[in-house]
């Protein structure tokens, strides 16, 4: 039946030839492989999920009264778009799980993709020839961590509410255009009715499909160019050594994605996430305290808490605080995450193909800048806890960020300084120099 | 030990128990635990499976595929750049033509452009008004209107110009403070009868609602990123990224006791922006 069909349609578009290649293609494997292919995953499990959420979500902002099951909120005036969130948690079948494995999907996407990143980053799979995809990925992330944002805001509850109030001022501190960009994007002066529809329309269709276009693009690429692999008996520049796509690979990759689905599940039914209805309805004139975002905007979060409140006046113009944490720290991070396989290229001159991949502690310099960087970035995450940590230590707030300012410029350089010498150390007493071994070495033989 | 097929039964076998359990769980109403607890036993069973099925049973190799050189091809880039060049001069032979097609589709893309106008008001002076109007009473979040002696020390009060509850840029909380230690900026003498004062609600820093006052230290604070505003010196900011102080708003009472306000605040609320000082 199988093979009529298969028949039917090589007669038709002459695939056999693709497809037996295809079936026969090899695959390099190595655990830290699955990190992009988790990040797909979930990507996956997002889109479905997510489209069981369309069908009960009302992107409205419409005031109403609640009359919904869940008492504690009788009374409270409500958006359409919180309203819906509440009913679909709490009078929906399957609509709680549903909802909460959605968010935790979306953690865990943005995870995947950033430690996939950094795997990238300390391999030096981004060299010649993979610095599109290395560029198609940073985009991913960045549309990722947008619809992180734009999903979480949708619900209109006091947190997220907060968040989009913070983003209107963001977008009102970007110079010059700062002002028109603000209320073209919320239709107007804050609060807008029309953001929640806005973000909806961005966040369910524009940006998901950007993406799949992107993961389309960026397998259709790793397809063409070959999978990287590590530097192992048998492995050379001009080869590939793994299990072939069919059927090894194939049935450890499906069983990724049911692994990646089934974590989702777990941490969907088990562990609350943004429980909307405790926070209660967007009340401009409100706040909850302590409040903190998602994770994935921790860093920005962060950066906003400890910049120091400076507001420079020139010629007659102002530039906001804002800009500097929330425009320019992400501006110039993604725009060095874009550039950085040209900027390697040039400052060490090899401009060559590679395709096996470094052990991180034969480039100690790049090991030790991207170790640096990361701590750069975990420093300012770690500063967006500082009102909790003032808490819990009872010592004054501004004590905290004053040290975390120390912290976020103090502990890079020190973090790159080890990690280099670490490296230094560890290239100077490593026995595994093995790579001109045979293949026929470590093949099992069959 | 069960030998691996055996155990890769039981995974499935619980997987489509789990399936089951999915089923009649949803039928009895559902409940999110149980849901997520079967889901990750019916999807991870799948799971361990396959990947067991692959680890046991599938060819593992390695086998080796030669990757083919995609930098050195010079013959085929030749070729592809002759065909274009080729064409792109029969083309480019029209050259008043093409130059004509060149602005034809800038003009489109421009004219394209103008429905992005459509998306938003013009800013204008909105950043730079509120809905405060000389004389409008200070009323609460329910519309209630406040008399001076309603005001108590200690607390803070939010209010709203009446009538416009729902204004957000005109925010303002309340505070007593005892009359010996009001201290006005000059200009501002007549600004806070029997002590009471006004000030924007809007964080000049990112726009969060100024929640928190700590009344033994007469300071405000912020819950997004902890700025604090010193409500004695005209609420300055005091620590904190926030840079300028929160507007105060005029206010006096009335002949019936109400507060009302003098006039709108004196200088835009809330976050910066990059013209703030022309507004
Ligand atoms: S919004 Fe008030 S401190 Fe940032």
């Amino acid at each position: 039946m199988l093979r009529k069909l298969a028949r039917w349609i090589d007669d038709r578009l002459g695939t056999s030839r693709f497809v037996e290649e295809s079936l026969n293609k090899i695959f390099p494997d190595h655990w830290a492989f699955l990190l992009g292919e988790i990040a797909l995953y979930s990507f996956v499990v997002l889109v479905l999920t997510g489209t069981f959420l369309t069908f009960f979500f009302t992107p409205s902002l419409t005031q109403h009264i609640y009359h919904g099951t869940y008492a504690p909120l009788h009374g409270v005036k409500v958006s359409d778009a919180y309203n819906s969130v509440v009913n679909l948690s709490f009078q929906v079948r399957a609509g709680l799980v549903m909802r909460q494995t959605h968010h935790w999907a979306a953690l865990v996407f943005i995870a995947a993709m950033v430690v996939h990143l950094c795997r990238i980053y300390f391999t030096g799979a981004f060299r010649r020839p993979r610095e599109i995809n290395w560029m198609i990925g940073v985009t991913m992330l960045l549309l990722g961590i947008f619809n992180g944002f734009s999903g979480y805001s949708l619900p209109d509850d006091l947190l997220s509410g907060t968040g989009v109030r913070i983003m209107y001022s963001v977008l009102l501190s970007v110079p010059i255009v700062g002002t028109w960009l603000a209320f073209l994007i919320f239709g107007g002066d804050y609060p807008s009715t029309s953001i929640v529809s806005r973000l909806f329309v961005l966040h369910v269709m524009i940006v998901p499909a950007a993406l799949a276009a992107m993961i389309g693009a960026h397998l259709a690429i790793i397809w063409r160019q070959k999978h990287t692999q590590f530097r192992g008996p048998g492995k050379r520049e001009d080869n590939v050594v793994g299990p072939r796509l069919w059927p090894t690979y194939a049935f450890n990759s499906i069983g990724l994605f049911f692994g990646v689905f089934a974590v989702c599940t777990a941490l969907g039914g088990l562990i609350q996430i943004n429980p909307v209805w405790l926070y209660g309805p967007y009340n401009p004139s409100q706040v909850t305290s302590p409040a903190q975002p998602d994770w994935f905007m921790g860093w920005l979060e962060g950066a906003l808490r400890i910049f120091p409140n400076f507001e420079p006046h020139i010629f007659g113009w102002v530039i906001p605080n804002v800009f500097f944490p929330a425009v320019l720290l992400p501006g110039v991070t993604f725009m060095l995450l874009y550039a950085w396989p040209f900027i390697e290229a040039k400052v060490s001159g090899d401009y060559g193909p590679h395709h096996l991949l470094d052990d991180a502690r034969d480039r100690p310099v790049r090991t030790a800048l991207g170790a640096a960087t990361l701590s750069f970035y975990v420093m300012l995450f770690l500063a967006a806890s500082n009102d909790i940590l003032a808490k819990s230590f009872n010592v004054p707030v501004g004590n905290i960020t004053w040290t975390f300012r120390g912290l976020v410029l103090g502990v890079p350089p020190l973090v790159g300084l080890f990690v280099h010498r670490v490296m230094r150390a560890l290239q100077r007493d490593d026995p595994r120099r093995f790579t001109e071994l045979p293949l026929e070495a470590v093949t099992e033989g069959d | 030990m069960r030998p691996p097929s055996g155990r890769i039964g039981c995974a499935l076998t619980l997987s489509i128990f789990a399936s089951i359990g999915l089923t009649i769980v949803y039928a009895l109403g559902g409940q999110t635990q149980l849901e997520g607890l079967l889901l990750f036993v019916a999807l991870g069973g799948i799971a361990v499976a396959l990947v067991g099925w692959a680890h046991n049973f599938l060819p593992k190799g390695p086998f080796e595929q030669s990757r083919e050189e995609r930098m050195a091809k010079p013959v085929a880039e030749t070729e592809a750049e002759e065909s274009f060049e080729a064409g792109a001069d029969v083309v480019g032979r029209r050259y008043f033509l093409v130059r004509m097609l060149g602005l034809a589709v800038a003009a489109l893309g421009a004219a394209a452009v103008f429905p992005v106008r459509s998306l938003g008001t013009r800013p204008g002076r909105s950043l730079s008004v509120t809905s405060w109007r000389t004389g409008r009473r200070l009323v609460t979040e329910d519309g209630r209107p406040i008399k001076a002696a309603d005001v108590i020390e200690g607390t803070l009060l939010t209010v709203f110009p009446e009538g416009h509850t729902d204004a957000m840029d005109s925010q303002t909380i309340l505070v007593r403070l005892p009359q010996q230690i009001v201290k006005p900026l000059p200009g501002r003498e007549d600004w806070s009868p029997d002590g009471i004062i006004a000030f924007s609600k809007v964080c000049t820093h990112a726009g969060c609602p100024v929640g928190l006052y700590n009344e033994e230290s007469h300071r405000l604070f912020c819950p997004c990123h902890q700025s604090v505003f010193d409500v004695l010196k005209a609420a300055k900011p005091i620590a904190g990224p926030a840079n300028r102080a929160l507007p105060q708003l005029p206010i006096r009472v009335d002949t019936g006791g109400y507060l009302v306000a003098r006039s709108d605040f004196h200088e835009p609320i809330g976050p910066s922006f990059w013209s703030i000082d022309h507004a």
